[in-house]
């Protein structure tokens, strides 16, 4: 009975985690795909979540408003993700290589300027509370939504609309599938790909709003521990389809959740151990998406990293 | 003309990161400026930080020594067409195999022991890296992507064991393993306060470059990594030639973290994982991924560390401004490729002017694109993306030839 309801407990707990700790996942891997829909990789959003997740808790600590907050992080995101656009468009820059000295720089800017920001609380986002039906406190707080998922679900739905019957998808997805029917047509692939990448940089920090306003709550160092960068291989396993993408995050935030949910009820042994699930599992994906005979189905053609 | 154009090239090459890291100490300047500190201070601090007296150099070449061989984890597969930048994995994993290896057996108290820890860490760095590689090229994994999920894996498998069943009781407030024995450990070099470590790390470099340059299998590496096809072509075995790269890489890498276990922390734990593997892409890709020019680059940028110390010491700056530097400086550095092949054409052109500006014209034209057959490949490599269709006759018939 014990053995019941610990595994009940657990259900609940992971479920719950899903949704917290799979928000970030969703918004960076909607932002990935847009960027890699037009046919350029961003490794820097790893970058990107940690800076907009420090402007995002610094805006919010100075103006005393949450949603300032959110714009900020989505803001500094932008202008971030923005210079990788513009670097990525000079010729013969790599894009990988550019998405690492992003990182670099992104992680850099966020603890330098971040540095006050440490001790203080800001205001939070606040939650969706959809477990009031339940009379269990368990379930009731595990149900605690942040408002930024269903933001990010009716993000997914929109996107995928888009990309298929606008014309502004269409542009996007012909950049990355044709770069020379782009040309043809007269538009300029490489302002479409800077568009996207910072689209793209908005979207990711709304997902380090939700790592410093909402879960964990606050801002430390150690806030993203690679969420940007599994979001890119998230991408591969969702083949570039924004609905897949929300299936994909939520996967990876349970899979993520499974370390904390066992410490709640009590097993904290090989803790480290369940933390690493989510690199696994990826890299799992990825050995079983990937073939060397192929590129992936619905890929952007245009794309270096899944050749 | 030949010569003159490859000694363009050499000042180009030096010129252009060079430039680039001038730009990015610039814009560092302005960071620290708008956040209302005197640039020039930070902009002394940093030299005196790194190379201002015997003291700082001492720090600046303890930091330079897995620098270097981190750095050759990015290089050699880089060689092979590879952008590998799990080198942390490795390291830590390096560092735990060098400290574990006396939990499965006692080694000898002396130099054949120190030999066989530091053998163990190069074998867990080149088994780990390998696996990067072999998943690429069996699976078509990116390699980019796989080591780096690899690197955090092994950071959260050396986590568990260094805390949990690795544990030296001993250890309270900071999880260790047990100490290394002192009979295993490596030690200063005469008259300085520098461990042996920077010999590894110079040997290595050293002699990795001249494996890649003046030998058969350093030449196939080579010709693996600047074109596949052409390696496919002439029936080189890439698969092993790219997963050996790789394991080669791991192998410094691994060794890197081993030395720092046996020469500088006497035992594994966190102080291991310092973020050196991000470091040494940085390090890997200014120097181009030329084994030999990763020596000095690495000396600049062991000086980047001591610096930022001294920095946050003094004036008050917080830690990650090196960081910051590093990532203007990448930034920048990847940046100014695209100059690459301008600076020259820009020189070539002041050069036709002033015969042009001469009493007797000679054809200008000839001056800018001398005998169009030599120069097709520079040229053409050279220009820019936009104009493709204007030189496609030339590389063809470049090709051709």
């Amino acid at each position: 009975m014990s053995h019941a309801s610990l595994i009940a407990d657990l259900l609940i707990a992971m479920l719950g985690g899903a949704i917290r700790v799979g928000t970030p996942f969703l918004m960076v891997s909607l932002a990935e795909c847009i960027t890699e829909k037009s046919g350029r990789i961003n490794l820097g959003l790893e970058g990107v979540l940690v800076f907009s997740a420090m402007s995002g808790f610094g805006a919010a600590y100075l103006s005393g408003s949450v949603w300032v907050g959110v714009f900020a992080a989505g803001l500094g995101g932008a202008l971030l993700a923005l210079l990788h656009g513009l670097v990525c468009s000079l010729p013969r820059v790599n894009d990988v290589a550019a998405g690492i000295a992003l990182m670099i720089l992104g992680t850099g800017l966020a603890f330098y300027l971040g540095k006050p920001l440490i001790q203080p609380q800001a205001p939070q986002i606040p939650s969706l509370a959809l477990g009031d039906w339940s009379s269990s406190a368990q379930v009731r707080s595990a149900l605690q939504i942040n408002l930024l998922f269903p933001l990010g679900v009716a993000l997914a739905g929109l996107l995928a609309w888009g990309f298929k019957f606008t014309r502004l998808g269409l542009v996007l997805r012909m950049a990355g599938d044709s770069s020379d029917a782009a040309r043809a047509l007269g538009y300029s692939v490489n302002a479409i790909r800077i568009a996207a990448t910072t689209v793209g940089g908005f979207i990711a920090g709304l997902g380090g709003a939700s790592l410093s306003l909402h879960y964990p709550g606050s801002w430390n160092e150690g806030l993203s521990s690679g969420q940007g960068l599994i979001a890119v291989a998230l991408v591969i396993f969702a083949r570039w389809s924004p609905w897949r993408c929300l299936g994909a995050a939520l996967l990876f935030g349970g899979a993520g959740a499974l370390g904390p949910a066992l410490q709640s009820v009590g097993i904290s042994t090989g803790y480290y151990l369940f933390n690493a699930v989510p690199y696994v599992l990826t890299l799992v994906i990825l050995v079983w998406t990937c073939s060397p005979r192929r590129s992936l189905q619905g890929a952007p053609v245009e794309l270096g990293v899944s050749r | 003309m030949k010569l003159s154009e490859r000694g363009a090239e050499a000042i180009e090459a030096v010129a252009l990161p060079l430039l680039a890291m001038g730009g990015a100490l610039l814009l560092f300047g302005m960071f620290v400026f708008a956040g209302g500190k005197s640039p020039v201070e930070a902009w002394v601090l940093l030299f005196k930080g790194a190379f201002g007296d015997w003291f700082s150099w001492q720090n600046t070449l303890q930091r330079a020594a897995p620098l270097m061989l981190t750095a050759l984890c990015v290089a050699v597969p880089a060689s092979a067409g590879l952008v590998v930048i799990g080198g942390e994995g490795a390291l830590v994993l390096g560092g735990l195999a060098c400290a574990g290896l006396p939990y499965l057996f006692a080694p000898p108290d002396n130099i054949a022991g120190t030999g066989m820890v530091l053998l163990a860490a190069a074998a867990a760095g080149a088994a780990w890296v390998a696996i990067a590689g072999a998943l690429r090229q069996y699976r078509g994994v990116n390699e980019t992507i796989s080591s780096l999920l690899l690197a955090y894996t092994a950071i959260a498998v050396f986590k568990h064991l260094v805390e949990g069943p690795m544990r030296d009781p001993a250890s309270l407030n900071k999880p260790s393993t047990r100490p290394l024995a002192e009979a295993l450990r490596i030690g200063s070099m005469p008259g300085a306060d520098i461990h042996w470590g920077l010999v590894f790390g110079v040997l290595a470099c050293v002699s990795l470059g001249l494996w890649l340059f003046f030998t058969s299998s350093g030449f196939a590496t080579r010709v693996v990594g600047g074109n596949a096809r052409a390696a496919q072509l002439v029936g080189l075995p890439s698969t092993r030639i790219v997963i050996a790269s790789c394991a080669l890489g791991g192998a410094c890498a691994g060794l890197a973290g081993g030395i720092e276990v046996a020469a500088v922390h006497t035992a594994a734990n966190a102080s291991l994982i310092a973020g050196l593997g991000y470091t040494c892409i940085l390090a890997s890709f200014v120097a181009r991924h030329n084994p030999w020019v990763i020596i000095p680059v690495a000396v600049l940028f062991g000086g980047f560390g001591s610096a930022g110390s001294l920095l946050q010491r003094r004036r008050d700056v917080p830690d990650a401004s090196v960081q910051v530097l590093q990532g203007f400086a990448f930034l920048l550095i990847l940046a100014s490729e695209a100059l690459r092949g301008r600076l020259v054409a820009v020189a070539a052109a002041r050069a036709a002017t002033q015969v042009v500006a001469a009493p007797e014209p000679v054809e200008p034209k000839g001056a800018v694109t001398p005998e169009p057959m030599e120069a097709s490949p520079q040229t053409a490599a050279a220009e820019p993306a936009s104009s493709p269709l204007l030189f496609e006759p030339l590389r063809h018939s470049g090709a051709g030839a």
